[in-house]
């Protein structure tokens, strides 16, 4: 009998669990079944879920569009570069701070936390101002490095996290067989730490791709990612619901497979470590 | 052990970190306190003279100052209340022995990796417009005259589009620290002959309270930001009725190019967020000690 009640509870647990997070993904399953209706379809009155005449016309127009491909690569090449840029800086620092530390270790890792909390605004005007001057404006160099210093505290946080839980023992140990600093890194730390890099890496991936402010404020047309290219729908161009719906499925997917990868990690990256 | 040489070696590595994020910081920070205290405008070249005061006096008393401050507030503050509450509910839901628990989460997360441009569209234009919108066709099939969610409730529609943003995240940590409880302290304290309410309070309520911190304070430093959402919707429109601090300062910065201006609300804008980042660094400096 008490299982019976147990196999209940689990029963309608489930069922409102599943409402609810049906309920939530929702809006994301109507864009991507906006994308595949006509865009008369779209619009229609009575909004059929399902049974409407499926077409990929959408993605083909959207893709036959080269822009739509050259704001992809700028979304690619901003998101990957920042976070190949992060790493390479973030990774010995973090080192430094989990195998070397010394009594202000501490209070720099604090002060990198505190620049995450410079809200952008307060900086807006003088990196208009320099990157107009240095003829940053609308490029994708500009927004790599922009990426990357705003990304930095936390790639060098998650690391540093990560690298802690390594006993330094192990490393003490390479240096015993006469490993050099540089070798020890390359061949013992980044190994054993390959899975906190990778979801490092991911998580920047992530951020540096959805980030909007400094991408809708410093890019116009050359160098814009998917983020301002989105944005430019917000015209009366964005009332075509299933051309708006096909651009925003293709900007959102590998973000979306990618998020999925990373949930777990997520919590650490997001939270510095405060929430495991 | 560290050695005299590894020690300095650590000291060079870090340098560069140290270095960009000082000058990233430091810098721009440095010229926005003295644009601040400048008369200057990008269509008044030639014209920059020290003005004192005057910008913050000027961005202080303008009605949008108020108005923003005041929607700042109640984005802030009605994002919060929704994403943790409902936050709360779905962590301790998820928590259940359910079927096919990875793929709800997974469903419940995923709006956390929908770039904001993209929400705010999908949102604007597939469920609140009034015409072709998703709830205005609910409303007109159940007698109803269809709402216009961005004009007649601006701030309250961009209260729930963030707020769908922002749900799956406190929702992720506090599953994660609902499922970090320690079950063996539960049982021991369950032994020791604590009651469920005696339980729930003092080893529950305190281990959440802790991940609810690290979601309150990580959200509004976020939530101060945000701006995609409002310049994608009304532009802060009808009158300032969705301006937050954020993009009133963008206008006045780049639309009106007023430089002095936009930079003492800037100032104002980086003393607001540093009285929640100091609770923030206060939380995050203990958790380093363990």
């Amino acid at each position: 009998m008490r299982q019976s009640q147990l196999l209940r509870q689990k029963i309608v647990y489930s069922i409102l669990a599943w409402t609810v997070g049906i309920a939530i993904f929702f809006p994301i399953l109507w864009m991507v079944l906006t994308s595949f209706k006509t865009e008369l379809e779209a619009v229609a009155t009575n909004p059929s879920f399902l049974f409407f005449d499926w077409t990929s016309e959408n993605y083909h127009t959207i893709l036959a569009e080269s822009r739509y491909f050259s704001h992809f690569w700028n979304s690619v090449v901003i998101s990957l570069g920042s976070s190949l840029l992060g790493l390479l800086i973030a990774v010995p620092a973090a080192w430094a701070m989990a195998f070397v530390p010394n009594k202000r270790t501490k209070d720099v890792l604090m002060w990198m936390l505190s620049t995450k909390m410079l809200p952008p605004v307060g900086v807006l005007v003088p990196i208009y101002l320099i990157f107009r001057d240095f003829d940053l404006l609308d490029t994708k160099l500009g927004l790599v490095i922009v990426m990357t210093l705003i990304n930095l505290p936390i790639m060098i946080w998650m690391l540093y996290t990560y690298f802690r839980e390594i006993p330094s023992e192990v490393l003490e140990a390479a240096r015993m067989d006469g490993a050099t600093i540089g070798s020890e890194i390359v061949h013992v730390l980044l190994p054993i730490a390959l899975p906190g890099i990778a979801s490092t890496l991911l998580l920047n991936i992530i951020l540096a791709w959805n980030e909007a402010f400094w991408t809708l404020i410093l890019t116009a047309a050359k160098a814009a990612p998917l983020t301002a290219f989105i944005a430019s729908y917000s015209s009366p161009e964005g009332l075509f619901y299933a051309k708006l719906s096909a651009a925003s499925t293709l900007a959102i997917a590998p973000i979306l497979i990618i998020g999925w990868f990373s949930q777990k990690q997520l919590v650490r990256g997001l939270t510095f470590g405060a929430v495991k | 052990m560290a050695t005299t040489s590894s020690r300095f070696l650590g000291r060079v590595m870090i340098s560069p970190a140290v270095a960009l994020l000082f000058i990233w910081m430091i810098v721009p920070l440095a010229m926005t306190i003295y644009f601040s205290f400048q008369n200057y405008n990008l269509l008044m070249p030639g014209v920059q003279e020290f003005i004192g005061w005057m910008n913050y006096e000027f961005f202080i008393t303008d009605p949008a100052f108020l108005a923003s401050f005041n929607n700042t507030l109640q984005l802030v503050c009605g994002v919060l209340f929704i994403t943790i509450v409902g936050g709360t509910a779905i962590a301790v839901l998820l928590d259940q022995a359910i079927v096919g628990r990875n793929i709800v989460r997974i469903l419940v997360l995923a709006p956390f990796f929908v770039m904001p441009t993209v929400s705010a569209l999908v949102w604007k234009n597939m469920f609140m417009n009034p015409v072709n919108g998703l709830f205005a066709h609910l409303f007109t099939s159940l007698g109803l005259e269809p709402f216009d969610f961005l004009s007649q409730a601006p701030l309250a529609s961009i209260i729930l589009i963030v707020s769908w943003q922002w749900l799956p995240f406190a929702a992720l940590i506090l599953l994660t620290a609902i499922q970090s409880l320690d079950q063996e302290q539960l049982e021991a304290a369950e032994l020791d002959g604590a009651g469920p309410i005696a339980r729930f309070y003092y080893i529950v309520v305190p281990h959440l309270s802790r991940a609810i911190t690290a979601v309150v304070l990580i959200e509004t430093i976020f939530l101060l930001s945000v701006f995609a959402e409002i310049l994608v919707t009304t532009n802060g429109g009808p009158g300032y009725a969705s301006t937050n601090i954020t993009y009133l300062i963008y206008s006045q910065s780049l639309l009106d190019f007023d430089v002095g201006a936009g930079s003492a609300g800037g100032i104002i804008a980086v003393i607001l967020a540093n009285i929640v980042a100091i609770f923030l660094m206060r939380m995050i400096g203990k958790n380093l000690e363990k």
